[in-house]
């Protein structure tokens, strides 16, 4: 093995080790399980938003719409269909990621400013529809009434609902699936076309590619990614409201994703949990931490546009 | 001039944990020997300091500070001092939920207050449940938190909607008439103010001349006045709130319609009548708790303290809904001489208010059924400038008892379940 | 009937004429510079609090007058220093920014003014209707109307003769030329950017004489202004008003008939305009004449 592998091979053990080990070096520097555990689904978000933006070169700034999504999916089948946990995740994903996949077949013909407007017009759509179809999504007062259910093994139960450590981990394995199957795409010829057509777009149509059919299924794969990660979310509140489908919440995801470097693989993950843990310790010590988010947004456009891991590696370099 | 109004207090976390000294401190606080009477009481609190609801969650929490500072001047709960920890729900569910578990898991405080947003009070009244906190909903006016969704450990302090509902509308049909048109806010709070008042409606004999549901945060409302105008009613009744209801009447008055038909509704504020202009002050309203009241025991106090922290400005509702919360727990904390949330909840019910707590003239208490606060609707009418006070901007007519507006427990489908 | 219909759509397009104000200036910024300016609510913002805060000392026609050249000082200033460096790159950037720079405007002016909402006063002359059947005309609805229609013809005169406006038009269509030719492409983008900048202060100014005038006012105005721009058309500033237009007499009308669905009807305007004419109804490229 080449001093490249083993160097890659470290980094994710060190990673994965300190994802399984949260729970225990958490608490003692001032932290809780439910932290982290809103630090991975979030983390698992942009990612997903990532998918599209930093490997295939495609802004979506309304991809939080199928984040939303996916939250009521889960909700509503836990209210309404059958209390289970694995089929709420399910759903969530499917209702995500096919309302991304019929919306896709749209917009894939744009690009650039214009096909950022529109993303985020379409993720307003959903917003306001969750915000007024109050029947059924509950509205302004979001989807309550539900909660996350055991897990059933057959010879046990698991129970995720009261015991914060339970669900962190059911959390982290799911997260493991998803990344996995994330990485498992990047890794094969579609994921290298992405990175093609990122590259040099022109080129890649000249080489033969059907660009709009790969930007479409890069689109709603990411968009079914991001449904199950919205599921994940509905259970972390054991609620769902619209709010989750606003641009802000877009916002959010596509600057954890800069923040902690576009071109990375966990990348996304790091600049989630810088995000996350710096809003949650702000908005505990000022009621102002609006303007101190507002100006992380600044200084990492201005002077850190490669996010933490871009700027580590181009120290290295 | 400035909303500085956490900024005293947090200097005090802020030393508490320092940035560097965060992580020693956090290691090292199991295993600083403290002497139980140094252990501080935590009252948590959760309100939307950002956002569409900043300003009557900011003033919740003026008045939640107020209690906690006198509180520890007469010696704290149980001896010890009394801390109030404030976080921001940022008018998010997610947000919100988030906080609560982090200032009861991380933060370990023993009572909570929250939300203005009553979504989110409901969801963090499932996590209270859940961890078996004393939550005293500060400012949530959804029926169902003191309704079908009670649960053992929440009370409330401001009125149900069906308080509100009932405490206007005999008065409205008399002296207005019997054709009603509603302007109403599309979420729930809306939508059971809107029952309440069609039911009294209906119970005097009056017709709904129709229901404008307008979505939440609309800036325009001229459609909606185009409709209630040709509808023709003796009364147009405005259930919006906050930004809405700025925006309505000030239309409405710019339209001249208050002219041409009674403007009144249910709950109104002095934040919004504060935020309009004078000539849009008007209408019989309802208020939950006002600032001048000569000759009620403590009142005057109570105004002056505010008046101290709050930039010379007279003390809202949402004041009194914080120092309320905080001054409860206190008080059956004191009385009862423990802090288990299980019997402060049991000694919260029935539990009278004292006069320099409850500030007004009627007998205040929580009721044992639903565990709602028994306030009085202070019922009366906006104007546009207080004869000897430039922030006297409503004239109180009546002051209703709550237990004469609220409407019977077995009606409001709350059946408490204590824990085993 | 006819009646409650003949109002609504004149009510609408009352409310559109406000929309046109907001979208142009947005259009503008984003034609030539090709950055979103998501901050575009919080210039309208501060308009309104410049506005709120100068009054009682010029009256409300010197606020109207000195608020949005005021504002659009604000605006060159964090063009020069915000927005500049990311001209050329990848428009994710300035995305972001003014993105951030939204959260900062809505933060410091409850910082500064505090979340409690102003009252704003209009001259009493303008605050009273045309008519008693005609309630909804209020003189101060037909004075911003008219305001537009001024700052419209203004801005269409400015970009038709004059040196600048004919840069702009020219920057458009293509900067790298327009470079080439020697004319200093960042003044231009400076000027372009305070124009638009401008013409957000004055909607703020209008619009606090509408509505409350509080922190977070600007955020559920800045979506109409995107779908006006894309209904219209991405490049064209004709396009833009007639599609603020549009999306306001939509709204107006379906407020009488489906009150829920009086704001996302915009949206389902703006769905429909991109299936049947993906580039808007007045094309892609920017055609001002």
């Amino acid at each position: 093995m080449s001093a490249e592998q083993i160097r890659k091979l470290v980094l994710l053990a060190a990673i994965w080790g300190a994802l399984l080990l949260a729970p225990y070096w958490m608490v003692p520097l001032g932290g809780y399980t439910a932290l982290a555990t809103r630090v991975l689904v979030l983390g698992l978000a942009a990612m997903s938003v990532n998918f599209l933006l930093g490997f295939t070169g495609v802004l979506s700034f309304g991809h939080a719409a199928y984040f939303g999504l996916g939250a009521y999916g889960a909700g509503l089948t836990l209210k309404f269909l059958v209390a289970s946990t694995p089929l709420a995740l399910v759903l969530g994903m499917l209702l995500g990621g096919l309302c991304g996949a019929i919306l896709g077949t749209l917009i894939v013909r744009r690009r650039g400013v214009y096909f950022a407007m529109v993303t985020i017009a379409f993720g307003q759509v959903f917003y306001y529809i969750a915000f007024q179809w109050s029947s059924l999504t509950g509205g302004d007062d979001g989807l309550r009434g539900f909660s996350r259910q055991p897990i059933d093994f057959g010879l046990f139960k698991l129970d995720i609902l009261s015991s914060a450590d339970n669900f962190y981990y059911f959390v982290l394995f799911c997260f493991a699936l998803v990344a996995g199957a994330m990485a498992f795409i990047l890794r094969s010829p579609f994921g290298r076309t992405m990175i093609a057509i990122r590259e040099n777009e022109r080129r890649a149509r000249f080489l033969g590619i059907p660009v709009e059919r790969h930007i479409w299924i890069a689109f709603t794969l990411s968009c079914f990614f991001m449904g199950f990660a919205g599921a994940l979310y509905a259970l972390v509140n054991n609620f769902a409201d619209p709010r989750g489908l606003h641009y802000s919440q877009s916002g959010d995801f596509v600057m954890m994703a800069v923040m902690g470097g576009m071109r990375s693989f966990w990348g996304p993950l790091l600049g989630a949990a810088v995000f996350v843990v710096l809003q949650d310790y702000l908005s505990s010590i000022t009621v102002n931490w609006m303007s101190f988010v507002g100006l992380l947004f600044v200084l990492v456009v201005l002077f850190f546009p490669r996010g933490l891991l871009g700027f580590l590696q181009r120290s290295k370099a | 001039m400035t909303s500085q109004i956490l900024t005293s207090k947090f200097d005090r976390r802020r030393l508490m944990k320092g940035a560097a000294a965060l992580g020693a401190f956090q290691v090292a606080s199991p295993f600083l020997i403290q002497a139980r009477g140094e252990t501080p009481i935590r009252i948590g609190m959760v309100d939307p300091l950002t956002g569409v609801y900043a300003a009557p969650a900011g003033n919740e929490v003026m008045g939640a500070k107020l209690a906690v500072e006198q509180i520890n001047a007469k010696g704290g709960m149980l001896g010890r001092q009394v801390e109030l920890l404030v976080e921001d729900s940022a008018n998010d569910v997610g947000t919100g939920v988030q906080k609560a578990r982090k200032l009861i898991e991380r933060d370990q405080v023993n009572f909570m207050i929250g939300d203005v947003n009553s979504g989110i009070a409901a969801a963090i009244a499932q996590v209270t449940a859940e961890k078996k906190i004393l939550h005293i909903v500060s400012g949530g006016h959804t029926d169902s938190i003191t309704g079908k969704d009670c649960k053992w450990n929440v009370f409330r302090v401001c009125n149900t909607t069906r308080m509100e509902a009932n405490s206007v509308s005999d008065l409205l049909f008399t002296k207005y008439g019997k054709k009603w048109h509603f302007i109403t806010p599309d979420y729930a709070f809306g939508h059971t103010l809107y029952s309440a008042c069609t039911d009294n409606l209906k119970k005097l004999g009056g017709t709904v001349t129709g229901n404008e549901l307008t979505p939440l945060g609309t800036t325009d409302f001229s459609a909606y006045l185009i409709k209630a105008r040709v509808a023709n009613p003796d009364v147009l009744l405005l259930l919006v709130q906050g930004s809405d209801m700025i925006n309505c009447l000030k239309q409405i008055v710019q339209f001249g319609l208050n002219k041409q038909i009674h403007v009144a509704g249910t709950q109104q504020e002095l934040e919004s009548l504060a935020g309009l202009p004078p000539e849009a002050r008007i209408g019989i309203w309802m208020f939950e708790w006002y600032w001048k009241q000569p000759g009620v025991p403590g009142v005057e106090k109570f105004v002056a303290d505010i008046r101290k922290v709050n930039n010379g400005n007279v003390p809202t509702a949402r004041h009194w809904f914080g120092y309320v919360s905080a001054m409860s727990f206190a008080l059956v904390a004191n009385q009862r001489k423990t802090t288990d949330a299980v019997k402060l909840a049991a000694a919260l019910e029935n539990f009278e208010l004292p006069d320099d707590v409850k500030l007004q003239p009627n007998k205040v208490y929580y009721r044992k059924g639903d565990h709602q606060l028994m306030t009085s609707a202070f019922v009366g009418e906006a104007q546009s400038k207080g004869k000897d006070d430039p922030e006297d901007l409503y004239r109180v007519d009546q002051v209703v008892p709550g237990d004469k507006t609220a409407p019977a427990v077995g009606d409001t489908g709350c059946t408490i379940q204590w824990p085993a | 009937m006819t009646q409650l219909l003949l109002f609504n759509v004149t009510n609408g397009l009352i409310i559109g004429a406000f929309y046109v104000l907001m979208a142009l200036g947005l259009s503008l910024i984003l034609n030539l510079s090709n950055v979103i300016n998501f901050a575009h609510g919080g210039f309208l913002v501060i308009g309104g609090y410049i506005a709120y805060t100068i009054s009682p000392y010029v009256g409300f026609w010197g606020a109207l007058l000195l608020a949005p050249p005021l504002t659009a000082v604000i605006g060159l200033a964090v063009e020069r220093v915000l927005i500049r460096p990311l001209y050329g790159r990848d428009p994710l950037y300035s995305l972001l920014l003014t993105f951030g720079l939204a959260f900062i405007i809505e933060d410091g002016t409850r910082f500064i003014w505090g979340p409690q909402g102003k009252p704003v006063t209009i001259p009493p002359f303008l605050a009273q209707p045309l008519s008693n059947e005609l309630f909804f005309i209020t003189g101060y609805r037909l004075f911003m109307v008219a305001v537009v229609m001024i700052a419209v013809a203004l801005l269409f005169q400015l970009l038709r003769y004059t040196r600048l406006g004919i840069r702009i038009r020219a920057g458009t269509l293509d900067l790298e030329t327009v470079a080439a030719l020697g004319i200093n492409v960042q003044m231009l983008r400076s000027l372009n950017f305070a124009v638009g900048i401008y013409l957000a202060g004055l909607s703020g100014v209008l619009a606090a004489g509408q509505l409350g005038l509080e922190p977070t006012m600007g955020t559920g105005l800045l979506m109409p202004s995107f779908i006006a721009i894309i209904v219209g058309g991405i490049g064209s500033l004709p396009g833009t008003l007639v599609g603020g237009l549009l999306i306001g007499v939509a709204s107006g009308l379906t407020a009488v008939f489906l009150p829920a669905a009086s704001e996302a009807v915009i949206y389902v305007l703006m769905a429909v305009v991109l299936l049947l004419r993906p580039r808007g109804l007045f094309g892609e490229e920017g055609m001002m004449s």
